[in-house]
C-alpha cells in the first residue's frame, strides 16, 4: 500500500518514477483544490481530519490486524477533493508518525488518490440507488476496487523501477486481496449507514428503511 | 471521563536548538536535503547525509526512545530488502547457500536504499519533529503554498483531537455493550457503522462550523497570526545547512 521511503530513490528509473508521482500528484491536487470553493473547506477538512481517525482502526484479518485505508469511501464521499485530503494526510503522518518522508510524498499519494478519483467516477450512480442491496454492493466495489488499484499502482511502480525489484511486485500484490475484502465489507456497510442516516454527506438521497428494520442486524 | 493522550502532540524536544530555528527554513532545509539524498549514489555522500541527519537529531534535542520507536518499523523493512534484494539482482556472488545465490549488486543496493531511507526519514524528523502542527501549517503559508490547501490542513489538525476523542467515545460505548472484534461479518458491519457514525458526527460538526465562520464573515481567507521574522538566530542554521548542501553535492557530482 505504502511505498516506503528509499526504496524508490535506488535505482535511476525509480528516481523518474518518483518524480512523476509529485507531478501528477501536484496536477491531481490543483484539480481537487479548483473544484472545492471556500464554501466547502470546513467539511472536507473536518471529513478528511475523520478519515485520518478512523485510519488508526484496526481491524482484526485472520491471526494479525490491518488498520482501514477508507480510499474507496473518501472517493465516494470528496470526489477530486480526495487528493488534496490525502496529501494533507500523508504530510501529517509523515510529520507525526515518520511514516514515509518527504520524497515518496508524491507517489504514495497518487497511489491511493487515483483509485479513489476512479471509485468516485465508477460507483457514485450506484451508491446513490434506492435499493439497499444496490447501495452495499457500490460501496463494497469502491472498498475493495480502491484497494486493489492502489496494490496494482504500488506493484507496477515497483516493477518498473528497476530489476532487482521485479520479484517484490507480485508480493506485494499477494498480500493485497483479503485486506480489498474486508474494506470492501466495511465500505458497503459505511455506504449503507450514511445513505440512511445522513445522505446529504454523499449528496444522495434518503436510502428509506425497509420495514420492522433494525439497523445494527 | 475517558482518560485522554492525544497521539496527535508534537514530541516534546528538551533543548530547543533546532526548535527555536524559523521553521520556513527548516521546511525548505528538509526538503532540500531530502531530494539531494534521493539523488545521490555515493556511498560517502549517503553516509554523511546520515550522518548530518543524526547530529541533527541531537541537536534537535528529541527523546532518543520516541526516535527509536519510530524507526522501528522502517528499519524492519529495510532488514527484509537487505535479505531479499540480494537474491533477486543478479551479479557477482559472494556467497550461496543451497541453490540461492547472493550478489553484490543486491547487497550494495539494499545498503543504499536503507542509508537513503533512514537519513530522508531522520532529516524530517530533526527538522519538523518537534514543529506543532498550526506552526507547519502557517509556515507553509508563508511559503506561498496554496491558501485552500494551508486552509485544509489546518482544518485536519483542529479536529484531528477532538474526532479522536469522540472515536473514542463511540468505541467505549460498543465496549460497554460488550463487543468484542473478531473475524466475521458482524465485526465488519460494526467497524463500518463506527466509521459512518464517526463521519456522520464530523459532517454535522462541519456545518456548525461552516455556519458560524459564514456568520463571522468569512470570506476564503484566514488572517495567520504567526508571522514569521527571519532573525540573526537563523543565520547559523542557515548558513550550515548551505554549506552541508554544497559539501554533499560536490561530493556527489565532481
Amino acid at each position: 500500500m505504502h511505498i516506503i521511503e528509499g526504496i524508490m530513490a535506488g535505482t535511476v528509473h525509480g528516481r523518474e518514477i518518483l518524480a512523476v508521482g509529485m507531478a501528477a500528484t501536484a496536477a491531481g491536487t490543483a484539480l481537487g483544490l479548483y473544484k472545492m470553493d471556500h464554501e466547502r473547506i470546513p467539511q472536507v477538512g473536518v471529513l478528511s481530519s475523520a478519515f485520518f481517525v478512523a485510519s488508526l482502526i484496526h481491524v482484526p484479518l485472520g491471526p494479525t490486524s490491518e488498520h482501514l485505508v477508507l480510499g474507496g469511501l473518501m472517493g465516494l464521499v470528496l470526489g477530486w477533493a480526495a487528493f488534496p485530503a490525502i496529501l494533507v494526510a500523508l504530510l501529517l503522518q509523515a510529520v507525526f508518525f515518520s511514516f514515509g518522508g518527504l520524497t515518496t510524498l508524491g507517489l504514495n499519494t497518487l497511489i491511493m488518490a487515483l483509485p479513489a478519483v476512479c471509485c468516485h467516477y465508477l460507483f457514485r450512480r450506484a451508491a446513490c440507488s434506492h435499493r439497499e442491496p444496490v447501495v452495499f454492493a457500490a460501496g463494497f466495489a469502491a472498498g475493495a476496487t480502491a484497494i486493489a488499484l492502489a496494490g496494482l499502482l504500488n506493484a507496477a511502480a515497483l516493477v518498473a523501477a528497476g530489476e532487482s525489484f521485479r520479484e517484490l511486485g507480485p508480493l506485494v500484490l499477494l498480500c493485497h486481496p483479503p485486506i480489498a475484502l474486508v474494506e470492501g465489507l466495511i465500505t458497503g456497510s459505511v455506504v449503507v449507514l450514511l445513505r440512511k442516516v445522513r445522505p446529504e454527506v454523499l449528496e444522495a438521497p434518503l436510502l428509506v428503511p425497509a420495514a420492522k428494520e433494525v439497523l445494527h442486524g | 471521563m475517558i482518560r485522554h493522550a492525544s497521539p496527535f502532540a508534537p514530541v516534546h524536544a528538551r533543548s530547543a536548538f533546532v526548535g527555536r530555528v524559523d521553521p520556513r527554513l527548516r521546511i525548505v532545509a528538509a526538503v532540500a536535503l531530502s531530494v539531494l539524498v534521493a539523488l545521490a549514489d555515493r556511498f560517502a555522500v549517503l553516509g554523511s547525509a546520515l550522518a548530518v541527519s543524526v547530529l541533527g537529531l541531537a541537536l534537535s534535542g528529541l527523546p532518543w526512545r520516541v526516535v527509536l520507536r519510530r524507526l522501528l518499523p522502517l528499519n524492519a523493512v529495510m532488514l527484509l530488502l537487505l535479505l531479499v534484494l540480494p537474491l533477486t539482482s543478479g551479479g557477482t556472488p559472494w556467497g550461496r547457500l543451497g541453490p540461492l545465490e547472493f550478489s553484490w549488486e543486491g547487497l550494495w543496493l539494499g545498503v543504499a536504499i536503507a542509508l537513503k531511507g533512514n537519513a530522508i526519514v531522520l532529516v524530517l524528523l530533526a527538522l519538523l519533529g518537534s514543529v506543532d502542527a498550526t506552526t507547519l501549517g502557517h509556515a507553509l503559508s508563508h511559503l506561498r503554498v496554496p491558501d485552500k490547501l494551508t486552509h485544509l490542513l489546518l482544518f485536519t489538525v483542529r479536529y484531528l483531537d477532538v474526532l479522536h476523542r469522540e472515536y473514542l467515545r463511540l468505541r467505549a460505548a460498543m465496549k460497554v455493550r460488550g463487543f468484542r472484534p473478531r473475524m466475521n461479518r458482524h465485526t465488519y458491519r460494526t467497524f463500518g457503522y463506527l466509521v459512518g457514525m464517526l463521519l456522520v458526527r464530523s459532517f454535522d460538526r462541519s456545518e456548525r462550523i461552516a455556519a458560524a465562520m459564514k456568520c463571522r464573515g468569512f470570506r476564503g481567507r484566514f488572517y495567520m497570526l504567526d508571522h514569521f521574522v527571519f532573525s540573526r538566530r537563523d543565520v547559523p542554521f542557515g548558513l550550515t545547512s548551505l554549506a552541508v548542501l554544497l559539501v554533499l553535492a560536490l561530493m556527489e557530482w565532481t
